[in-house]
C-alpha cells in the first residue's frame, strides 16, 4: 500500500563500497550570530589543530552567514589552514535547512575524515541533520578529543548525570562527527600574520524554497549563563536566606563573575533554579568556583569539581567541599566575604582610581 | 482532524543511579524507571491542542515490554493510541539506528491513522543526554524541525502554520514554520498534567499496540540495533576523585585572612587567565 508510494527515507548508507582513505582532514563548523562567532568555535580550532598536527592533515573551518568574510579571515588567524566561507542573504539566521545543505555540500566535496561543530543548541540542532543524511557516527557533547594510530577520533564525553565518562568511536563511516561543550578547550592566541586559503563556497537555496522563517531574535543580557562563566560565586544553605546572596553578588561583581548556588538554596526558593549547579543544574567548569555555606553533596560537587580553582568558606570543618577545594577557610562568611569583596576591590582597582 | 505523534522513552532515573565505590561500576538496581522528564513536556504540548483544536495523539516508543507501562501513564494523561515498538533485534541501537526505527513506525502510524502533522519530542533524554533522535527522525522524514522550544505561540490550521520561541543561549528566537513540523520540547514550555479520573481508568485496562520487526515490510536489518549504529562506544570508566591538596587559611584573624587567601590566589596563573591586574 502506501509503503511503496512513500520516498525513500533519508540517510540509509551509501551504495557500494566508498573508499574512506580519501577522507583527510578536520574540519570545524564556526558559528556565529550577527557577524560575530562564538567562543566555543575558536576554542574548537584551538584543539582540533593539535589533532589535526597528530594526523598531519589540514585544518579547515566553515563558515556560513551573511556579510561573514571577517569571521573567515579569522579563522584563519584562530589556526585554520582552509577556509570554507558561504557568505548569503538566506544564510542571514541559522535554519536547519539551508545550513545543513552548504555543511553537506561542502562535506561531500571536501571530505574531511572528522566535523566538530559546538555543542550548542545552534550545534546540536544543525550536527543531528548532517549525521543522520550522511549517514555517520555523531557523538554528543564531547569534553574530551583525541585520535590514535588508526586516526579513529576517539571523543570522550560525560555519562549518567556526569558519573562516568566514556570514550566513542565510529570505526564505519567517515566523517567522523562531535559537537563539544564550551568552555573546555582553548583558543590559541590569535595571530593576524597567519595565511590561509580561503575559498567560497556557493549557497544554491532560494528564499522561496525555505518554508521555515525567523521571525525576531531578541537577545537577552540577564540570562544566566553559568556555563561560560570564568568565575563563579555559588551559595548554599549556609547562606541562611535570600539576603546572604547579596554578599556573593558583591563579589562576583568585583571579580567580574556570576552567582551561583546549590540545590539546597533553590529548593528553598531563595535563588531561581537557572542559577543551579550540579546534578540536577548545570555542569560548569569555571577558572574559579566559590563555594560558600556549601556543604559539599556529591550532587552539587559533580557539577562543579572541574573547576580550575576551588574555594571553600564554611564553618563546618567537615564538610565534604574541603576534600575537593584548592583553598578552605573555615570560619563565618557573613565576616570572611565582605572582608574578601573589599580586598579585591583594593587589589583590582587602579590605583589612579582609587 | 490533526494527527500528533509523540515520541517517549522510558529511562533509569538517572539521578538515582550511583557509583559502587569498589568496583566502580554503576549500581543500577533499584533504580526506577521513569518516563523520560522532557518527553512529558512534549506529551502536554499536544494535549493541550487535542484540548484546543481537537487532535488524534499517537505516542510510540522503542524500548524492551516493560515500558509498556510507560505508554498506559501517556494514555492516563489523554493520548490516544499507544505503540511500542518491541523487538530483541533493536536492541543496543545507537542515535542513528533508533531514529530509522522510530521514523518507520511513524510512516506505520501514518499507514494505520493518516498522515502526521506533528512530532513532539523532549529535547534529549535523561540516559542518553544527546538530543540527535529529534533532528534525526525529521531528517529521516524530511520534515522541517524546531528544536529547543520554551514557547509554543499559536497554530493557524488554516495556513498550516506554526510560531515557537526557540530557546537559545543568548536569547530567545520567534521562529515560524509550516506543517508537517517536529519539535523537540524544552522542560519550561509546560507543566505536564496529572492524569485525569477517567484516563486512569482507561489506562487500566489499555493495552499498547505492539509492533516487532516482523510488523514493518519494508525495514532493513542492516540499519537496525547494534549492527545499524556506526558508533561504538570503546570504554567506559569513573573519573578519579580529583586529588586536591587542600591548603587550609588561618581565619582566627578574618582580615588577615581575606589578604592571605587573595595573595594565595594572585600566587596561581589565575590573574594572568582572568586578566587581573
Amino acid at each position: 500500500m502506501a509503503e511503496d508510494k512513500r520516498r525513500k527515507m533519508i540517510g540509509l548508507q551509501p551504495e557500494g563500497d566508498v573508499d574512506w582513505s580519501m577522507y583527510r582532514g578536520i574540519m570545524v563548523v564556526v558559528e556565529q550570530r550577527s557577524g560575530v562567532a562564538k567562543p566555543v568555535s575558536w576554542q574548537l580550532l584551538g584543539e582540533a589543530r593539535r589533532l589535526a598536527d597528530k594526523l598531519d592533515a589540514p585544518l579547515m573551518a566553515l563558515v556560513m552567514g551573511q556579510d561573514v568574510s571577517h569571521i573567515a579571515q579569522q579563522a584563519i588567524g584562530y589556526g585554520a589552514d582552509i577556509v570554507y566561507h558561504a557568505d548569503a542573504p538566506e544564510l542571514k539566521d541559522y535554519r536547519t535547512r539551508p545550513y545543513s545543505r552548504v555543511c553537506l555540500k561542502v562535506i561531500k566535496t571536501y571530505r574531511p575524515e572528522i566535523v566538530l561543530m559546538g555543542a550548542t543548541y545552534t550545534g546540536r540542532d544543525l550536527a543531528g541533520a548532517i549525521a543522520t543524511h550522511l549517514p555517520t557516527g555523531l557523538t554528543a557533547d564531547s569534553t574530551q578529543l583525541d585520535v590514535d594510530d588508526e586516526r579513529l577520533l576517539l571523543a570522550s564525553r560525560p555519562a549518567f548525570s556526569e558519573k562516568m565518562l566514556a570514550t566513542i568511536l565510529c570505526k564505519q563511516f567517515k566523517p567522523q562527527m562531535a559537537t563539544v561543550r564550551a568552555g573546555v578547550f582553548q583558543a590559541l592566541p590569535y595571530d593576524e600574520k597567519r595565511t590561509g586559503k580561503i575559498i567560497a563556497v556557493h549557497q544554491d537555496m532560494h528564499e522561496n524554497d525555505i518554508v521555515t522563517k525567523v521571525l525576531e531574535f531578541v537577545q537577552d543580557d540577564n540570562r544566566v549563563n553559568l556555563e561560560d562563566a570564568q568565575v563563579i560565586v555559588a551559595g548554599g544553605r549556609g547562606l541562611g536566606g535570600p539576603d546572604g546572596f547579596k554578599l556573593l553578588h558583591e563579589l562576583a561583581n568585583v571579580l567580574g563573575g556570576t552567582v551561583a548556588a546549590s540545590r539546597a538554596a533553590t529548593d528553598l526558593g531563595w535563588i531561581d533554579h537557572a542559577y543551579q549547579v550540579g546534578q540536577t543544574g548545570t555542569t560548569v567548569r569555571p577558572k574559579l568556583y566559590f563555594a560558600i555555606g556549601i556543604s559539599g553533596a556529591v550532587q552539587h560537587v559533580v557539577g562543579m569539581q572541574n573547576s580550575d580553582y576551588i574555594v571553600a568558606i564554611n564553618k563546618d570543618p567537615n564538610a565534604p567541599i574541603f576534600q575537593i577545594a584548592n583553598y578552605g577557610i573555615v570560619g563565618d562568611l557573613f565576616e570572611i566575604v565582605p572582608l574578601l569583596t573589599k580586598a579585591f576591590q583594593e587589589r583590582l582597582t587602579p590605583v589612579m582610581a582609587r | 482532524m490533526l494527527h500528533i505523534v509523540v515520541c517517549i522513552k522510558q529511562v533509569p532515573d538517572s539521578r538515582e543511579i550511583r557509583i559502587d565505590p569498589k568496583t566502580n561500576t554503576l549500581i543500577r538496581q533499584g533504580v526506577p524507571a521513569i518516563v523520560n522528564y522532557y518527553d512529558l513536556h512534549g506529551l502536554e504540548e499536544a494535549l493541550r491542542i487535542k484540548d484546543e483544536f481537537g487532535a488524534r495523539v499517537t505516542v510510540i516508543t522503542m524500548g524492551p515490554p516493560s515500558a509498556e507501562k510507560a505508554l498506559c501513564q501517556c494514555v492516563s494523561m489523554g493520548a490516544d493510541e499507544g505503540v511500542l515498538v518491541s523487538d530483541r533485534a533493536f536492541a543496543g541501537a545507537d542515535t542513528l539506528a533508533t531514529s530509522y526505527v522510530l521514523a518507520l513506525t511513524i510512516q506505520k502510524a501514518e499507514d494505520t491513522w493518516g498522515p502526521v502533522d506533528m512530532i513532539f519530542c523532549g529535547k534529549q533524554t535523561l540516559d542518553g543526554d544527546t538530543g540527535q533522535v529529534g533532528p534525526g527522525i525529521a531528517c529521516r522524514l524530511d520534515m522541517d524541525q524546531l528544536t529547543y522550544v520554551e514557547l509554543f505561540e499559536s497554530l493557524d490550521i488554516e495556513k498550516q502554520e506554526v510560531v515557537v520561541r526557540r530557546h537559545l543561549e543568548d536569547g530567545v528566537e520567534r521562529v515560524r514554520a509550516r506543517l508537517p513540523v517536529l519539535i523537540t520540547a524544552l522542560d519550561i514550555l509546560n507543566r505536564p498534567r496529572r492524569a485525569s479520573l477517567p484516563g486512569v481508568l482507561r489506562a487500566a485496562r489499555y493495552k499498547p499496540i505492539v509492533w516487532t520487526t516482523n510488523d514493518f515490510s519494508n525495514l532493513d536489518r542492516s540499519k537496525i540495533g547494534l549492527k545499524g549504529s556506526p558508533t561504538i562506544v570503546s570504554k567506559t570508566w569513573v573519573p578519579e576523585p580529583k586529588q586536591v591538596n587542600t591548603e587550609y587559611v588561618d581565619s582566627a584573624n578574618v582580615v588577615a585572612a581575606a589578604t592571605d587567601l587573595l595573595n594565595r590566589l594572585y600566587a596561581t596563573e589565575l590573574p594572568q587567565k582572568l586578566g587581573w591586574s
